[in-house]
């Protein structure tokens, strides 16, 4: 029981931005409004929404890895496409009775956090860092790109999953919940959007009790001074690995998301512009801050998407614009500046009336 | 009584440059030993070979008995060392309450980390600093924080790289006084410092490092009276 309230303890902490009464009742609102949001709605738009809560689990997972611990990944996609792939395989194998999808979904991320386990094992025992760990993981994911991209034979298969190289794979069955009865069968709509924020308001606060946790200090410290870190006896490689390895089951969920949404998967996923895109959505957020990353993903995605009418090419051209312009003038990202000036104002509100 | 420390004809050199050579050292445990010697003479390569930052060519580290000559960094603090860096390595965007947290929370938890945390603010004299951030402190107040964090640990050995770098005479002897009060609870301290004043408050024990060799060692006396050692200060040694 105790333990339980120093977990609950945890959701506010240094680490994280936003605090008391006025922030959680915000959020219980946003939450209320999110909940109630299909009522109002059409299958369409809302499976739209389902399409732009997927990705935020990326972006978390890049707050988690660059924000917090000041490693710039540029492989999360690498995680997203092991994953969707993986769910893929599976399922289109073994089908969906059963529940098995959900068993495939937690295979599938564990899949692309044991490749993590492989990859970072090189990358941080070799103290690899800064820029080059950038490029590593960027090679990475181009690598797994091209090497998917080459699999259109029907020579290139897993039992009967046709890998299907530039087309992608495709048909999977989506996530069914086994049910007494029938089995609810969560296709893009309604359904796959209550689960999708179920997992997603899960995932907010167990990473933002994770960051407010000791574990949570050493990885900010590691982020300010490694050296540091290391001389107050913290074995940094293993911070930046148990890290890199969360992040990436974050990103590998993002991936089986993805795939049981749209029900397929192809290697562009894992291209320079699918690579490139995440850090755009987080450095405008504000990376070192969960909540801002998540609504500045969620806006970015939004102006993307209503840009990409008039053109996915502008768009991109716009998201690059966008990038500079945040680092030239909010450099820690447009969302947390603002959410740091509305608590000054705020802070200063109350304190007159106290 | 076994030694805490003891360096053993430790060799380190960069390319063709022997920065310590076949240095020799003793450390007793309980004792304040400073670390002189003109720049370059290898005092700071010498902390991060007792570190395992750097590792020597040849030549064995001991502490407490213990070779520890092939152990990772962390390890070695896990052992009961602990170091403050020459240029402050506090956490600079964090606030000095939370730079300390992270230095204590290995070794304490909840309501009793709080305490201890408060317990080390007043000893270093930043309770009122408490909620700023580490990057906005002055000078002489990151050196403090940084011994803050290195003495939470509870090491038996102490390194000190330059404490009193930047402080004003005051500050500086305050610094002597903090470690004196570690120094009366147990704590060893090796200290690498050029402000005599300092030097002379504190050491028990002086080594004059130059060229990476152990030049001199005495008390602090004796190395004042030693001429040889002024004439390397002069930069007359090879005359």
């Amino acid at each position: 029981m105790t333990g339980l309230l120093s977990l609950f303890r945890r959701l506010e902490g240094p680490q994280t931005v936003g605090r008391g009464p006025a922030f959680w009742g915000m959020f219980a609102v946003v939450l209320m409004g999110a909940l109630a949001y299909p009522l109002f709605s059409d299958g369409y738009t809302v499976g739209n929404t389902v399409y732009f809560f997927v990705w935020v689990f990326i972006a978390l997972s890049l707050c988690l890895i660059w924000g917090y611990g000041g490693s710039l990944s540029f492989g999360q996609t690498a995680f997203f496409g092991i994953a969707g792939y993986s769910y893929g395989i599976l399922t289109i194998n073994f089908g969906s009775a059963y529940g098995f999808t959900l068993v495939a979904l937690v295979i599938a991320v564990a899949i692309s956090a044991l490749f993590a386990v492989l990859l970072g094992y090189f990358m941080f025992f070799g103290r690899i860092a800064g820029v080059f760990l950038g490029i590593v993981t960027l090679a990475v994911t181009l690598m797994l790109e091209r090497f998917m991209a080459q699999t259109a034979g029907p020579e290139w298969h897993i039992g009967s999953a046709r890998l299907n190289g530039f087309n992608g794979m495709s048909a999977m069955p989506p996530l069914t919940i086994p049910w007494p009865g029938e089995p609810i069968v969560l296709f893009a709509d309604v359904g796959l959007y209550y689960f999708v924020l179920g997992v997603l308001v899960l995932v907010y606060l167990g990473l933002r009790i994770l960051m407010n946790s000791s574990f949570g200090n050493v990885i900010v410290a590691i982020r300010e001074n490694p050296e540091r870190a290391e001389m107050l006896g913290y074995d940094v490689r293993k911070y930046q690995l148990i890290t890199f390895v969360i992040g990436a089951a974050l990103a590998g969920l993002s991936g089986v998301l993805y795939t049981v949404w749209g029900q397929y998967i192809t290697p562009s996923s894992m291209g320079m512009t699918a690579a490139a895109l995440p850090l755009i959505w987080v450095a405008v957020g504000g990376r070192s801050d969960l909540t801002s990353t998540l609504i500045g993903t969620l806006m970015v995605l939004a102006v993307f998407q209503a840009l990409t009418i008039y053109g996915s090419q502008y768009a991109l051209v716009f998201m690059g614009v966008l990038l500079v312009l945040t680092v030239l003038i909010a450099p820690n990202g447009l969302v947390l500046g603002a959410m740091n000036w509305l608590g000054r104002v705020t802070g200063r509100v109350t304190q007159r009336a106290g | 009584m076994m030694s805490l420390l003891e360096l053993r004809q430790l060799n380190k050199h960069f390319g063709g440059l022997h920065v310590t050579n076949s240095v020799d050292l003793t450390l007793e445990p309980g004792e304040i030993h400073c670390l002189i010697g003109p720049n370059g003479a290898g005092k700071s390569t010498l902390f991060r070979l007792i570190l395992g930052e750097h590792h020597p060519g040849s030549g064995e580290i001991l502490f407490a008995g213990e070779n520890i000559t092939a152990l990772k960094s962390f390890a070695r603090i896990h052992r009961g060392l602990s170091v403050k860096f020459q240029v402050p390595g506090v956490f600079k965007g964090l606030s000095v309450r939370q730079n300390l947290e992270i230095a204590l929370q290995s070794r304490h938890r909840g309501a009793e980390l709080g305490d201890e945390i408060d317990r080390l603010l007043g000893f270093l004299g930043l309770e009122s600093e408490q909620q700023q951030t580490a990057g906005n402190l002055s000078h002489g107040q990151k050196q403090w924080l940084e011994i803050g964090m290195a003495i939470s640990l509870k090491p038996r050995l102490l390194l000190l790289d330059e404490p009193t770098a930047g402080m004003s005479p005051e500050e500086t002897h305050m610094t002597g006084e903090m470690v004196q009060r570690l120094n009366a609870d147990g704590m060893t301290v090796l200290a690498i410092e050029h402000d005599m004043a300092f030097v002379r408050q504190v050491a028990q024990r002086v080594t004059v490092l130059h060229l990476g060799q152990v030049f001199a060692q005495g008390s602090i006396d004796e190395i004042v009276a030693d001429e040889r050692v002024a004439a390397i200060y002069l930069g007359q040694a090879h005359a």
